[in-house]
């Protein structure tokens, strides 16, 4: 008796690339913001107590029927066309049918041979800019299943002491992108798979029609690997890992299943055909249920459901309203803004494209709205272990911010207390400047006159450089100045009067 | 019981509504007097046991509800024609309030958080709701001996099937029970049991009323539709009930058209009726063929032409039937689990874990016929097989609407014989499923093309009951009633109504019996 090899030590990542290639494919789910749900009157929303957002017909009780909510259509129509798909002119449900708690009709009403939208693509960039196209099979509507939670030590059903299910999420709309196996990616397949992700969630947020939050499940990826001998061209047997959901950890996944791939098939083994579950722990994958092409879901025409017909003026009333797409949209604030592609890419990954557009659009600079936004706003989201975009800042203050600088009322540093008052919840900049008295020392009752005066009387040193043509020791008065006034002295004013006590001319 | 409210219960829904107007009855006394018939003879050993659940007090609060509001005067108006004529409904249609059990163990003291969009429009015409009528478990059978909670017998002769698989509600109407009741039909289950047991049943047209809150069998084929001893009663029942429902994706918009308008008119003079060559010889008992060919004499008489139409797909009916009804059942049926609600049986040993518990709820909750159509069903929607089965089903399925399409040319109604046969004995065709279905061959065409079809009383062969089918384009619902009551008219020029012929059943006097009218409940849950 022989037994099959179906378990190897993982190659390292530079072995595996040297003997395969890998073939990728993406199913990525994404909850619809819709105010209610795919089929049913009952609130779509997250969080709530659960069992609370659900009626009749999500708990699929005898005798309901489904009703499909045209807003989720809309948004899988408006997605469909942001990935350059046809959309469908008619199609319609079918039931997906398996036992399994979490789904009460015990079937999914999904989309099988009839998607929504289909034969689209999507252009993927890449982190030095070479673009990389994605061409998606298809984007289909379907509802989304309760949540279970198993208690006992294994986590999982199989050997739990008993398991909750939670109705909220059943019914939530969900469009579900499927690519075509993605070939030749090659060594940049990791960074492919989360550049993907990245995109997609990038198109759903800039439609506004999902909140886009991985933590959350609101995006949701399953990712297909497998690998072919270098020069072939024949699909090796793919691994389909579940719910990894962030854009780093579809980059590990993938890297860790070309890798352990690659160690099965060089020790001559065989994949096993099954879903995998994604570590974070260890950064691997462990076996799920084993899955064949032949699972057989008797899908057929859901028939409680009449076909969705989309007329084609419809569809263009759609097109004409989309966003701009969110590649295109990077490349034109490159060249409008005038960063780096490295300080670009900064802002990128840090989320702030939004809030950078919107403070330049408020009147600032954009080299200023970058420094705030990447520097001091960054710096104290951090440290409140907040992305920056969620620590409440309105790029309209910043815009109040600057203004009050510009006019030279407050100086940098004050600025950025000020800033802090802000997020404290004093109220706006212009507020907090003059309730606290934080605006600069002015010299019309001759203070900074005097505090300049008392510098320059400690400082003699000093004083004799700048009179003998060194302008740069004026720094080494400011400090005593600022300490005089409690900071809220503004640098050039000093200066200023330094060089007309000295009768220095400029 | 007294005569006086014996009598009520033998007038037709529009008698009983006219006298409600004129105040000559009372709402509590009209129903009180169909509680009296229910307790006198549905219940003990040979009664009819049309009901599952009697809700006599909720009926009662009703009626005098209805009293209240015509005592008031004012108010009167507002109320709909058929406000306090008490009507039965069969339990595959859900009910706030009173169980639902679709006659099977596995909804056993279910009851139902929402009412059914039909349910909810009783209420708000204020018709009396005397209980839930039994039927074949999960509406899947032809004679209601698959119910779980015991048979419905035939009041023409006891010892027969009311037919099914809403027998109970025909049973009701024919015992006098109820006036009116609510059935579904999906591949005859309102008109063949109208037949068997001398009353009038309609399937309107695929859409016509909501089926929000039928307990599906077959979405595509299931309708709700009228149970009644006249046409013209059935047609104020449906008028009623129609109408579109956000609810229903597949309900028809538009207005309801005057069914009873219709049924009034009962005139076929210059109407074309087409005979259909496929649904008249082979396996028609010569006494049911000798009452269509006496109504169709009838009707040309009457001036109505009648025309011979060829519906050759007709043939392929039953098979299509038998594979879309059962594959969409698989799926209906799915939901049926024990984890959420209704029957839950573990295992009796091994682990617990939820695959067994499904599998031996579902074991012991389901009855032999209701599994025989999920294993049908799942076979023919399996990975390979569904091209063959439930893929050429559809495709019978639509040239039988060609042949519809076609009949309908040359006819503006067509005709058959509902049922091949009268009422069998109790027990004759359980153990034979084959010839069980074929007591569908005439009725399954007009749910596979969504066509209305009405059965009303076509005189008797043997002393029991014969159906004579009418059916119509779609939405055509109309000309069922208008041809159905021209026939009903005709048939009883001479002679009483047919449902007024239907032999005395022995009656246990209200005070006699042993256990009150809600005890009928439960006849075999005990």
């Amino acid at each position: 008796m022989t037994e099959t090899l179906t378990d190897a030590e993982p190659l390292s990542y530079e072995q595996a690339l040297e003997h395969f290639d890998p073939v990728l494919g993406f199913e990525v789910h994404v909850e619809l913001n819709t105010k209610t749900k795919m089929f049913s009157s009952a609130p779509n929303a997250f969080g709530d107590e659960p069992n609370t957002n659900v009626n009749e017909v999500c708990l699929g009780l005898p005798g309901t029927l489904p009703v499909v909510n045209g807003k989720a259509v809309e948004y899988a129509v408006m997605l469909g066309l942001a990935l350059n798909c046809q959309i469908a002119e008619r199609c319609r449900f079918a039931r997906k049918q398996y036992f399994y708690p979490d789904t009460p009709k015990n079937w999914q009403t999904s989309q099988y041979d009839e998607p929504i939208a289909f034969d689209g693509y999507l252009d993927i960039e890449l982190d030095d800019g070479e673009v990389f196209r994605v061409e998606i099979e298809r984007a289909h509507m379907e509802e989304d299943a309760g949540k279970l939670t198993h208690a006992g030590t294994s986590g999982r059903i199989q050997g739990a002491d008993y398991s909750l299910v939670d109705y909220n999420r059943s019914g939530i709309p969900l469009v579900e992108i499927v690519t075509k196996p993605i070939v030749g990616a090659g060594a940049r397949a990791p960074e492919l798979a989360r550049a993907y992700v990245s995109a997609v969630r990038d198109i759903v947020k800039g439609l506004g029609i999902s909140d886009a939050k991985m933590e959350r499940g609101n995006v949701r990826c399953d990712a297909n690997v497998s690998m072919m001998p270098k020069g072939t061209t024949t699909f090796g047997t793919r691994s389909e890992t579940k719910n990894v959901n962030s854009m780093r950890a579809v980059e590990h996944a993938v890297t860790y299943e070309m890798r352990r791939h690659a160690g099965i098939l060089a020790a001559g083994g065989t994949i096993v055909q099954e879903t995998r579950h994604w570590q974070e722990g260890s950064r691997t994958t462990s076996s799920g249920r084993p899955k064949s092409d032949a699972d057989d879901y008797r899908y057929f025409p859901e028939p409680d459901l009449v076909p969705i017909v989309t007329t084609a003026a419809w569809v263009e009333e759609l097109r004409a309203q989309l966003p701009e797409p969110p590649a295109e949209r990077r490349r034109r604030l490159l060249a409008a803004w005038g960063f780096s592609e490295q300080e670009f890419r900064d802002v990128v990954a840090a989320g702030l494209l939004d809030e950078i557009e919107e403070t330049v659009a408020s009147g600032v600079a954009p080299s200023v709205a970058r420094k705030w936004w990447m520097g001091e706003i960054s710096r104290l989201a951090n440290a409140r272990d907040l992305e920056p975009a969620a620590l409440g800042v309105q790029p309209a203050t910043i815009a109040e911010l600057n203004a009050l600088i510009e006019q030279g009322r407050i100086n940098d540093k004050i600025a950025r207390q000020v800033l802090e008052h802000v997020i404290a919840g004093e109220g706006a900049p212009e507020e907090i400047v003059s309730a606290r008295g934080l605006e600069v020392v002015s010299d019309d009752d001759g203070a900074l006159t005097a505090a300049v005066e008392k510098a320059m009387a400690e400082n003699p040193d000093v004083v004799e450089k700048i009179a003998g043509g060194k302008l740069k020791a004026i720094g080494a008065l400011i400090g005593p100045v600022m300490k005089e006034t409690r900071g809220q002295a503004d640098a050039g004013a000093v200066r200023k009067i330094v060089l007309t006590k000295l009768g220095i001319e400029e | 019981m007294t005569t006086h409210t014996h009598h009520l219960t033998r007038l037709t829904a529009a008698e009983m509504a006219q006298k409600l107007r004129a105040g000559e009855i009372t709402s509590v006394e009209l129903t009180q007097a169909h509680l009296d018939r229910i307790a006198a003879v549905d219940g003990g050993e040979r009664g009819i046991h049309a009901f599952l659940h009697v809700s006599a007090e909720e009926a009662l609060r009703t009626a005098a509800e209805v009293d209240d509001l015509r005592a008031a005067g004012g108010a009167a108006e507002a109320l709909h024609p058929l406000a306090g004529v008490p009507i039965a409904v069969k339990d595959l249609i859900v009910t706030e309030g009173q169980p639902t059990t679709a006659g099977s163990k596995m909804l056993e003291g279910w009851m139902s958080p929402y009412d059914a969009t039909v349910v909810t429009k009783l209420r708000e015409a204020k018709l009396p709701i005397l209980g839930k009528t039994n039927l074949d478990e999960f509406a899947m059978g032809s004679s209601t001996e698959h119910s779980a909670y015991g048979v419905t017998r035939n009041p023409w002769d006891t010892t027969r099937i009311p037919g099914g698989s809403g027998g109970g509600s025909a049973a009701a109407v024919a015992a006098f029970e109820a006036p009116l009741a609510l059935g579904t039909d999906t591949g005859g289950s309102i008109r063949q049991p109208g037949a068997v047991t001398g009353t009038v049943g309609t399937k309107p047209t695929y859409g016509s009323v909501s089926r929000y809150g039928a307990i599906a069998m077959a979405s595509s084929l299931d309708q709700i539709g009228p149970v009644a001893r006249t046409t013209e009663d059935a047609a104020l029942l449906h008028e009623l009930i129609a109408g579109h429902d956000p609810k229903d994706s597949t309900s028809l918009p538009g207005e309801v058209p005057a069914f009873g308008e219709a049924a009034r008119t009962a005139d076929v003079a210059g109407m074309r009726i087409g005979v259909i060559k496929q649904l008249t010889g082979e396996g028609y008992q010569q006494g049911v063929l000798d009452r269509f060919h006496e109504a169709l004499d009838a009707l040309r008489a009457a001036g109505a032409e009648i025309v011979e139409v060829d519906c050759p797909s007709f043939d392929y009916a039953l098979g299509a039937y038998y594979l879309i009804m059962p594959s969409e059942a698989s799926s209906n049926l799915a939901k049926f689990d024990g984890v959420r609600y209704g029957t839950r049986v573990l295992p009796e040993e091994g682990p617990l874990t939820i695959e067994r518990v499904m599998g031996s709820t579902r074991a012991a909750g389901f009855g032999d016929e209701v599994k025989r159509r999920i294993i049908l069903g799942t076979y023919a929607l399996s990975a390979g097989y569904y091209d063959a089965y439930y893929g050429s089903a559809q495709k019978v399925r639509t040239l039988i609407q060609q042949d519809f399409d076609a009949a309908f040319e040359k006819a503006d109604v067509l005709i058959s014989p509902t049922s091949p046969t009268v009422a069998f004995p109790l027990g004759e065709n359980l153990d034979d499923p084959l010839a069980m279905y074929l007591n569908d061959v005439a009725t399954i065409p007009a749910n596979l093309a969504g066509v209305p079809g009405i059965s009303v009383p076509g005189g008797l062969s043997e002393g029991l009951p014969v159906g004579i089918q009418f059916l119509a384009p779609i939405r055509e619902d109309a000309r069922v009633y208008r041809a159905g009551a021209a026939l009903e008219k005709l048939l009883s020029q001479d002679a009483e109504p047919l449902w007024a012929q239907a032999p005395e059943l022995a009656e246990t006097e209200p005070e006699a019996a042993a256990e009150p009218a809600e005890a009928a409940a439960h006849p075999a849950g005990k």
